[in-house]
Formats: C-alpha cells, sequence, structure tokens
C-alpha cells in the first residue's frame, strides 16, 4: 500500500488566490528537479490523458517554459512560465498566461503569480504553491475564460474528472 | 454544501453526454433555436427534446417559447460558477500530482505501483 500523501486545495476567495499543498515521497532534489528540468517537466505536468510538449525552457530569472498540453486528438492549449526568481532548491516564483503556439501572450486574460516552495518533511518533501491573482475580478475572468475559451478541453476531460471528482468525494 | 453537490452532480451528468457537449458549446456561441441546435444531429426532435430538457433541468440553459419557435440561452452563471471552476482546477492538480509520484518512484528506481 501506498502510504496516504497530503493533498490541500484550498481557494481563499476574499485574497484572490489558490493553495495546493502536496508531500512527495522523494528527496527535495529530486522534486526540484522535476519542477525545473524540461525533459522531467515533459512527463508529469498536463493531467491525463493530456501530455505535456515543450517549445522553449530557460530556468533562470527572466527566462520562461512555453510548452503545451495535448489531448490525444492533438489539440494544443498553449501557456507559458516568465520565471522571476529562483532560489534552488528552495522556492521560484513565476507568471503564468495562457499564449499561443510563438508563445504571444493573451493580454486579455489575467495572469497569476506562482509561488513554489519546497520544503523537507521527514523524509518528504512538501511542495506548496501559491497562486495569486491581482484581483477577484481577475479570478472572475479566469473562471469565465476557463469554462468559454477552454471549454473544449474541459469537457473532453470531463468523464476523467468526474471519475476523480467522485474518488475525491469518497475520501473525505 | 449538500445541495451545492448536488447540482454539481446534475451538471455533471447533463455534461456528460456528447449531444449535450455539443450543444452547450454551440450556445457558447449565442442563442439558438431548437430546430437550429438539433439540426447537425442525426435524432428526431422527440429524442432531441429529452437531451435540452436534462440540460434545462441541470440549470445549464434557459428556454423561452415565442409563437412556434422555442429559443435556448446558456445560463453562463451556472456553467461558469467558481465553484465548477474550482473543482476543474482541483481535478487538474490532483492529476499532475499522481503523474509526478508516478515519475519519482520511477527515478528513485522504485517499481510503479499505479
Amino acid at each position: 500500500m501506498k502510504p496516504e500523501l497530503q493533498f490541500d486545495f484550498v481557494l481563499d476567495k476574499a485574497n484572490s488566490n489558490i493553495t495546493v499543498r502536496r508531500q512527495f515521497a522523494a528527496k527535495r532534489q529530486l522534486v526540484w528537479d522535476c519542477h525545473t528540468k524540461q525533459e522531467l517537466l515533459d512527463q508529469w505536468f498536463a493531467p491525463k490523458p493530456l501530455t505535456t510538449k515543450t517549445k522553449h525552457m530557460e530556468f533562470r530569472e527572466g527566462g520562461y517554459w512555453h510548452y503545451a498540453m495535448v489531448t490525444p486528438e492533438g489539440q494544443a492549449f498553449w501557456n507559458r512560465l516568465d520565471y522571476q526568481t529562483i532560489k534552488p532548491i528552495d522556492a521560484y516564483s513565476a507568471f503564468d498566461g495562457f499564449c499561443d503556439e510563438s508563445g504571444i501572450v493573451n493580454p486579455q486574460l489575467p495572469r497569476a503569480r506562482w509561488e513554489v516552495a519546497f520544503t523537507d518533511v521527514q523524509a518528504r518533501t512538501l511542495v506548496t504553491t501559491v497562486v495569486q491573482y491581482a484581483s477577484p475580478d481577475d479570478v472572475q475572468k479566469a473562471v469565465d475564460m476557463g469554462l468559454k475559451d477552454g471549454l473544449a478541453s474541459t469537457l473532453e476531460r470531463l468523464d476523467e474528472l468526474l471519475e476523480t471528482m467522485a474518488s475525491a468525494g469518497k475520501r473525505i | 454544501m449538500a445541495n451545492n453537490l448536488v447540482a454539481l452532480d446534475s451538471v455533471f451528468h447533463a455534461l456528460s453526454d456528447v449531444t449535450r457537449r455539443a450543444v452547450i458549446q454551440r450556445l457558447g456561441e449565442g442563442p439558438a433555436s431548437v430546430s437550429e441546435l438539433a439540426a447537425p444531429f442525426a435524432m428526431g426532435l422527440p429524442s432531441f427534446m429529452k437531451h435540452v430538457g436534462v440540460l434545462e433541468d441541470a440549470g445549464l440553459i434557459r428556454t423561452s417559447k415565442s409563437g412556434r419557435v422555442r429559443t435556448c440561452v446558456l445560463e453562463r452563471k451556472q456553467l461558469a460558477s467558481a465553484e465548477r471552476w474550482f473543482e476543474q482546477q482541483r481535478a487538474l492538480w490532483k492529476s499532475r500530482y499522481e503523474n509526478l509520484d508516478s515519475l519519482l518512484a520511477q527515478l528513485n528506481g522504485e517499481p510503479d505501483e499505479t
């Protein structure tokens, strides 16, 4: 049996942020590598059944990761993460963004700032991600966008999401 | 909270069908009459109306009749509820991290338990 790994997902509406906390059964250096190296990111970042495809990766302050999450049918959803601060192997921050294949960010959509921290918890590693929007209005825009422009992708995955939600529900 | 979950259940049931998903996507572009919506599908109007009924019961669309034409409108509020978005985001991160568990197990040289 795999030990239960902590997973918290908390929305703070008043402060326009989401906090994701998750433990991993691995050393911090390895978990850090998985978050910061293209060849590793490509193996896990997109939720199933999508896959990750990297077009550009430069993990340094001022650099960015330009990647797509690709459906089994081949439809690609392009995103980028612009790295702001990096403190190996403790933390990094970045701005996310929806973009096109050439990497141009859609200016009409809000960008959230990610603060990702890595800490040791005994033999495990805790990763804490705070996704911070600038305002409640930006959160609403993200919601609207996620269910409109992103509708197709969302609905394609819905059956899978349902299963995920059902299994999550059973545990509560 | 319980009511909210029931509401989410009916939303997800409504969206579990390919025809109903196509209707929602079409209505995302603007209101349409039932006959317009039914046109792309090889099914009789009574069957199609059942799908419309499911969507309406789930609160995902609103319909109104004017003369002989029934027009459908997407209920963005229901569809775009923050709760639904939140659940999707949660599912995304959950799935993403399960992938990472497998990768870490591989890199650690352990058999993949998933």
